[in-house]
């Protein structure tokens, strides 16, 4: 009997020594309860507020505007575009790093966040000089009335750069963890190489590979800053629901600027439930 | 030899693949601005990038970024411990709302947090009998950037802090340390380089953002304007030289912020793993 008294002591007397008295806890979680509240939960409830403070009859006709509409259809087809070349990008480069050992691995691995670390401005900077007017191929497309900057193409080019290395990013560590054993034991058993991948791999990422694939989607959704630059802001035609936020906010429609706001709030609070969700599938599955 | 050997196939289909679609997407297109950029005279480069309303906006961005990082430094890790040492209701929500700003589009942050901090906004009106005005000021700037920095700090402190071995605390208590002693001189330098790392990576994050400080920086020349929203103007203006010179700048001390973070997640790491291993390898 003493003993099975005596074996659950130690961790109570750990947990007392090495954690703060009860009015520090209580304190301390009172800080960053606090901050956290006015910094970030504060903006997300005036979102929903600001969206319906004149009424849930505004609310939806600013969502059943057709400029509203334009804007949800461009921005589906960007990120339609833009997650499936990302993820395909994202398994190539993952298998290449994750499976094999290769001179300049490291220098690659950084030069995939490139994206991660330049300004969305720049991001759409750059396109603009590749293909704007007085862009490298600008006269070439002026002559035969293509159209890449100020018009869909880049809005679609520059949602695929600011959200380019998500996928790789997840799934590198993962497959290197995973290393290489079974897809070994697959192709001595017989398998070829695709159903290697389609059998062994891709079972053993997928759920990395959502993860990937959710984060990628919410940025490609709401991206501003690099879709901005490259947009030329024509209403109904090259306007993303981010760019419609802001066209409706800057001519003082602050109500409807927010209704259609709210749709992306909604879009990040499900990101964020999938996010958390996942993660547990993939913590569960180390 | 360029790689080692190895059955699994496919090797120079994915190598080739990542690196024609990375050379199309991002390095090419990136190379563009240095080369645009070359078209000018070094002396032609240098007055656009130190014009001072150019400097003005570098003092700003780099100002309000170091502001913002170091406000996230203190509560990113107050936050972090709090969810990773302590029991509270509610604490999965909180901790899956750490990455609103990372999910939430940088338009909607913009727009709100101008709202609530504008002089008859919900937070505004608090300061506004004070004297301090927030929206459309410096102040603005430091608040939009502390709210898109937050995650970073709290995202890359957790983990660390999770595998912080107890036996070194309790060793450090049984040596007659006080809770606070051995916080600082046990627990804080090991996870310093974590600290570190987030601040950096909330750091670089902010010289470039643009979506959330625009809507409530109110973008005076001189006092408020943001250098990513320079490039535009200048490009608006159709000026293609002066954006991308600005541009190259700010690629620059991008770059160089990259190579530094690199650098400490390595030094994050290298200090890491040897105290955990030669604790958690002693069998209990």
């Amino acid at each position: 009997m003493s003993q099975t008294i005596a074996l659950p002591t130690r961790p109570a007397l750990s947990a007392q020594v090495t954690s703060e008295p009860k009015w520090l806890r209580g304190v301390l979680i009172g800080i960053a309860l606090l901050f956290l509240g006015a910094f970030l939960w504060l903006p997300l409830l005036a979102v929903f507020v600001e969206a319906f403070r004149e009424g849930v009859s505004v609310y939806w006709q600013a969502l059943a505007d057709p400029d509203a509409l334009a804007a949800v259809r461009l921005t589906l087809l960007a990120a339609a575009i833009a997650v499936p070349l990302n993820l395909v990008f994202g398994v190539a480069a993952a298998w290449a790093i994750a499976k094999f050992e290769f001179r300049g691995k490291s220098l690659l691995i950084t030069l995939l966040d490139l994206p991660f670390s330049v300004s969305p401005v720049i991001a759409g900077l750059i396109y603009v000089l590749m293909f704007g007017l007085q862009g490298w191929f600008g006269p070439w497309l002026a002559e035969h009335h293509i159209r890449i900057v100020f018009a869909v193409p880049g809005i679609v080019l520059a949602t695929i750069f600011v959200t380019f290395p998500f996928v790789a990013r997840e799934l590198i560590p993962l497959m290197q963890e995973q290393g290489v054993e079974e897809e070994e034991a697959a192709l001595v058993l017989g398998a070829s190489g695709w159903q290697t991948f389609w059998h062994v791999t891709l079972p053993n990422i997928r759920w990395g590979l959502l993860y990937g694939v959710i984060l990628c989607n919410a940025r490609a959704m709401g991206e501003f800053g690099a879709v901005s630059v490259v947009s030329g802001h024509i209403r109904g035609l090259t306007n993303t629901i981010p760019l419609h936020v802001e066209i409706l906010y800057n001519e003082y429609n602050a109500a409807s600027a927010f209704a259609v706001a709210s749709l992306l709030a909604f879009l990040a609070l499900v990101t964020l439930a999938a996010k958390s969700l996942i993660g547990r599938h993939l913590h569960g599955h180390h | 030899m360029f790689r080692q050997s190895s059955v699994l196939p496919g090797f120079n289909l994915a190598l080739g693949f990542t690196v024609l679609y990375l050379s199309l997407i991002v390095l090419i297109p990136l190379s563009a601005t240095f080369l645009k950029s070359a078209t000018l005279s070094w002396d032609e480069f240098w007055s656009t990038v130190t014009a001072p309303r150019v400097l003005a906006s570098y003092r700003l961005t780099f100002g309000a970024s170091l502001v913002a990082a170091l406000i996230n430094a203190f509560f990113g890790l107050l936050v972090a411990w709090v969810l990773v040492r302590y029991d509270f209701v509610g604490k999965g929500i909180v901790d899956a709302l750490v990455d609103l700003p990372f999910a939430l589009p940088t338009a909607v942050a913009g727009i709100t947090l101008a709202t609530i901090y504008a002089k008859n906004g919900w937070v505004g009106h608090l300061f506004a009998p004070l004297g301090i005005k927030i929206a459309f000021t410096p102040l603005g700037v430091v608040i939009a950037l502390t709210f898109i920095g937050l995650p970073f700090v709290v995202r890359t402190i957790q983990p660390i802090l999770e595998d912080f071995p107890s036996e070194v605390e309790e060793a450090a208590v049984s040596l007659g340390a006080s809770r606070w002693q051995t916080f600082r001189m046990v627990i804080l330098p090991s996870i310093g380089p974590a600290v570190l790392t987030g601040f950096a990576l909330a750091f670089a994050r902010a010289i470039g953002e643009y979506g959330s400080v625009i809507f409530i920086a109110g973008n005076i020349p001189m006092v408020s304007e943001i250098t990513p929203l320079l490039i535009i103007t200048k490009l608006e203006q159709y000026d293609y030289a002066g954006a991308t010179s600005i541009a190259v700048a700010m690629l620059v001390v991008s770059f160089a912020l990259l190579l530094t973070i690199n650098v400490l997640q390595a030094w994050s790491a290298r200090v890491r793993p040897p105290a955990v291993q030669e604790i958690a390898g002693e069998p209990a």
